[in-house]
């Protein structure tokens, strides 16, 4: 009987954190339309409802009903599994992601995360590389030059910041002592938030991470000036819209894992447990403006530099911050 | 026990099952007025000149290769950095070790320009 309440617990968390999701990419989109267009000192959308409010609604009916042109000289299936990949992978991260503390339902008490998983650190580069097939595949099955050239920068980008990335959080890992991502929010009660112990880390994790969804400034891949959108151009109607929302979900999990390692996940004052997950919530939403605000703010860097920066200044700088973590945990 | 990971499972299904019918609708409900020019390779209104698919430059397989190296080191580490506070001092030196060793043949490659984009 447990295990059949337990499927169910599962099945509509699952439910939930789907739907919940899909709302926020959607507005996401729209808010990142307004608030670039206030740094650029224009309107953003308005004309589709007050503020513009029903355009995410609009855009995803009008994406339904545009016709999709498959290439001819495309390879047709791995063209059409690319963007599935690309949507598959970012929403398969939040599978492990802590929304808050546990709560009571139904004298039930439940943990908010779909799974608690003993390798949830492991879990979500694992599938966070999973993504980077989507990219790739899509500019190289559509039998286009930019695209080609757009995926191969977005393989060796992806995979040169994957290191430095990986290599950013060992510092959380060494102080936590677990992969555990609750855990690891469990460990920063108090107000003993990693990013107070690993500053460095959380700036390297931020830089590593969005060259590794690529945004401004790392958005080589798509470089609309240069490779007029890159791995995606042969993309219409609905596969389009998938590799757009996939690249907004992973934007929102990478904000949601950096909250979870180094921001103290649900932790927070004035709050109690049953409505901890606000503090996450409003955490989260905070390195998502940033993200959508520095887009607005910095030049696209050249290619070469991207990669100078990748392998010769951010994985030094976090081997160095492993050997100072680790050399500070054992002296002290 | 793997009965945890069956709420994964759950989400993963529920992706794909969401990707399948997004694009399944779309292709039904969209137009259908297919032409040469339209499927042809988009290059801004020129016509594509020769093969895309010919070699690539050897710098992205340079690239894959010292990727498969650190990210070994990468997931090497993990282990070491959970169970750090238990090994103490000798884990830390044994491990300073290990990464001196990989950080010869980096500075190796970067000395030889492997890391060189011109």
């Amino acid at each position: 009987m447990e295990l059949v309440y337990f499927l169910i617990e599962a099945a509509v968390k699952v439910v939930a954190v789907f739907s919940v999701l899909m709302l926020v990419v959607a507005y996401l989109t729209l808010a990142e339309r307004k608030i670039l267009g206030h740094i650029q000192v224009r309107y953003g959308p308005n004309r589709v409802g007050p503020f513009g409010l029903f355009q995410p609604i609009a855009d995803g009916i009008k994406v339904f009903f545009k016709e999709e042109v498959i290439p001819a000289k495309a390879d047709k299936p791995l063209f059409v599994i690319a963007p599935m990949i690309s949507i598959v992978a970012a929403l398969s991260l939040f599978a492990v992601i802590p929304f808050g503390d546990k709560i009571e339902i139904f004298g039930r008490t439940v943990t908010l995360t779909i799974a608690d998983l003993d390798i949830g650190l492991l879990y979500i580069f694992g599938i966070a590389s999973l993504g980077e097939y989507g990219i790739v595949l899509g500019g190289w099955s559509g039998y286009n030059k930019y695209g080609l050239i757009g995926a191969l920068r977005a393989a060796a980008q992806m995979i040169s910041y994957e290191v430095a990335l990986g290599l950013s959080v060992m510092g959380v890992l060494m102080i936590s002592g677990t992969l555990n991502l609750v855990e690891i929010v469990h460990k920063q009660a108090g107000g003993h938030w990693n990013v107070l112990y690993q500053p460095f880390a959380f700036i390297f994790y931020l830089v590593c991470a969005l060259a590794e969804i690529n945004r401004t400034p790392f958005d080589m891949p798509e470089a609309d000036a240069e490779l007029a959108c890159g791995f995606n151009i042969e993309y219409s109607s609905m596969k389009f819209a998938l590799f757009f929302m996939g690249e907004y979900a992973h934007l929102i999990a990478v904000c949601a894992i950096a909250t979870t390692l180094f921001l103290g996940g649900w932790h927070g004052p004035f709050l109690p447990p049953s409505l901890s997950w606000i503090w996450f919530v409003v955490k989260t939403g905070i390195l998502v403006y940033f993200c959508i605000w520095e887009r607005g703010t910095f030049p696209r860097l050249r290619y070469d530099q991207i990669m100078k920066l990748g392998w010769k200044v951010l994985l030094p700088l976090a081997l160095a911050n492993i050997f100072f973590t680790g050399l500070i945990m054992v002296l002290v | 026990m793997l009965i945890k990971y069956v709420p994964v499972l759950f989400l993963l299904v529920f992706a794909i099952f969401f990707a399948v019918f997004a694009v399944f609708f779309s292709h039904i409900l969209g137009p259908k007025r297919v032409n040469p020019v339209k499927a042809a390779p988009y290059e801004c209104g020129m016509i594509t000149l020769g093969p895309t698919h010919q070699t690539i430059p050897i710098k992205y397989y340079i690239i894959a290769m010292l990727f498969l190296i650190f990210d070994l080191e990468v997931i090497f580490l993990y282990p070491w950095a959970v169970v750090f506070r238990k090994l103490g001092l000798f884990g830390f030196v044994e491990m300073m070790i290990f990464i001196f060793v990989l950080l010869v043949g980096f500075i190796y490659v970067w000395k030889k320009g492997a890391l060189e984009w011109e």
